[in-house]
């Protein structure tokens, strides 16, 4: 059994920063954007950098804290090795973990940071997860400037940064329980449809969320994953009737709704660890209309050698549970 | 669920993509870009004077300038991505992926960087040339004498 409970962890505040198609898409109030990809950085790589740096340091403007006061940073990215977050972490005093599960990597940092002040009677933990569309192309894919065709299956990887605060304090967004998901492969080889790659491990996390916590589905006002797309959310409404005989109600996928359907580059939606906290503290808590809420990272476990070594695709994804009230 | 029944679904809900459409605007596309090229040559005969074989080199030198222009300045991408093998294959596209893999590796160090991933795609394409090409001249030494 990976599931547990938590007592009283929290989320106290966040940061986010959108990057320039972002913008443009469903969600107009992000607390900073960027006008170019570069972010007045010198690469695309450093810009990534930067951006995570932007959102610590405005997350403990917002909550009046000095490095000292904040007892860990957990953070992750896509980048080879996760540097983008190792440099970022350089900039400030605070011990650092860096976590790596793909696009689940901000659940992944989540849970991570929960379990850490599930047994301490006060402390702040820092969660904060980046990704880049461009720096991931260079890494994942062709040259940017190629513009090489692509099937309408692809996700477009989002750029932003999101931090997050976790704390002891008790405040209106409780992070109520998680679940470590398995390493699932389905013997999916496309790495341009990474939906449906990832589809059957957020439905086993759910199904064993479910399970072990002895919950209905229907328990959740809110079940949303992080960056299937929109071709990935349809399979895996129908993995969970056929597989598990679960229906979802109510499932929103940050990834297909980041974006507007004219945004016709974007395909079929935002993939990258930062569309899930993009869409979850923009829109979702902003609106408070859910109460009980199951946040699912989902991850594609991939690297261009497997791929071109034609191997299938290992996927995993997490569950996080939340209870906002007010 | 087995694999093979989950591929299945995949499929199911996997949007096929339309094949004779790319097929009629990378025909039509590159139709055009032989047309350009035909019209460029035909100048260069009239205009300036020049042998079929001299307007042909210099009508590769002006292909491969405008492709590496335009990916320069940005647009040529989204050309690509509309067009497909119509922009891709031409010698524009050589050109092109040249010109692009330079651009993303451009500030990673002339030799680690720009050097070593300048031919990141067009790589193949000159090693296949070159190979296909040498047995097509042992065949033609054969045949041909």
């Amino acid at each position: 059994m990976a599931s547990k409970k938590f007592n009283n962890v929290y989320i106290k505040n966040s940061f986010s920063l959108a990057g320039p198609v972002e913008k443009q898409g469903s969600i107009k109030d992000y607390d900073l954007v960027m006008d170019d990809y570069y972010f007045q950085a010198k690469t695309f790589e450093q810009a990534e950098i930067k951006m995570q740096k932007t959102v610590i340091d405005n997350l403990l403007n917002r909550s009046k804290l000095i490095n000292s006061e904040v007892d860990l940073l957990v953070s992750g990215d896509l980048s080879n090795q996760i540097s983008v977050s190792s440099y970022a972490a350089s900039n400030y005093s605070i011990p650092f973990f860096g976590v790596y599960s793909a696009c689940a990597s901000f659940v992944q940092s989540l849970i991570t940071g929960a379990d850490f002040l599930d047994n301490k009677r006060k402390g702040n933990v820092i969660c904060v997860t980046s990704s880049h569309n461009l720096h991931a192309e260079k890494q994942f894919r062709f040259p940017i400037e190629y513009g090489a065709p692509k099937p309408t299956t692809t996700t477009f990887t989002a750029t932003g940064a999101v931090a997050c605060l976790l704390t002891k304090e008790q405040t209106n967004i409780k992070v109520e329980s998680y679940t470590i998901g398995k390493v699932i492969d389905m013997g999916c080889k496309d790495a341009s449809h990474m939906g449906a790659v990832m589809a059957p491990a957020a439905a086993n996390v759910i199904m064993s969320h479910l399970t072990e916590l002895e919950r209905d589905i229907n328990y959740y006002d809110l079940i949303l994953t992080g960056d299937l797309g929109c071709i990935g959310s349809k399979i895996l409404s129908e993995f969970l009737k056929r597989a598990y005989g679960l229906k979802m109600k109510q499932h929103l996928d940050a990834g297909c709704e980041l974006y507007l359907k004219s945004q016709e580059e974007t395909y079929a939606g935002a993939s990258g660890p930062v569309a899930l906290p993009l869409y979850l503290f923009n829109k979702v808590l902003k609106q408070k209309k859910k109460q009980k809420i199951l946040i699912v990272g989902t991850g594609s476990l991939h690297n261009p050698f497997f791929v071109n070594q034609k191997l299938s695709i290992p996927a995993v994804a997490h569950a996080v549970s939340l209870e906002v009230n007010g | 669920m087995r694999k093979e029944e989950y591929q299945k679904l995949v499929s199911e809900y996997t949007p096929k993509e339309n094949k004779w459409k790319n097929a009629v605007i990378a025909f039509l596309v590159g139709g055009l870009v032989g047309f350009i090229g035909q019209v460029i040559v035909a100048i260069l005969q009239n205009s300036f004077g020049m042998e079929t074989t001299e307007a042909c080199s210099w009508l590769c030198i002006i292909m491969i300038f405008l492709a590496s222009l335009g990916t320069a300045l940005g647009f040529f991408d989204s050309w690509v991505t509309k067009c497909k093998a119509g922009l891709f294959l031409p010698t524009t596209g050589f050109a092109h992926s040249v010109t692009s893999a330079a651009l993303d590796y451009r500030k990673d160090g002339f030799i680690t960087g720009l050097g070593s991933s300048f031919f990141k795609l067009a790589g193949s394409v000159l090693l296949y040339g070159i190979i296909s090409g040498f047995f097509l001249a042992i065949l033609g030494v054969i045949f041909h004498g």
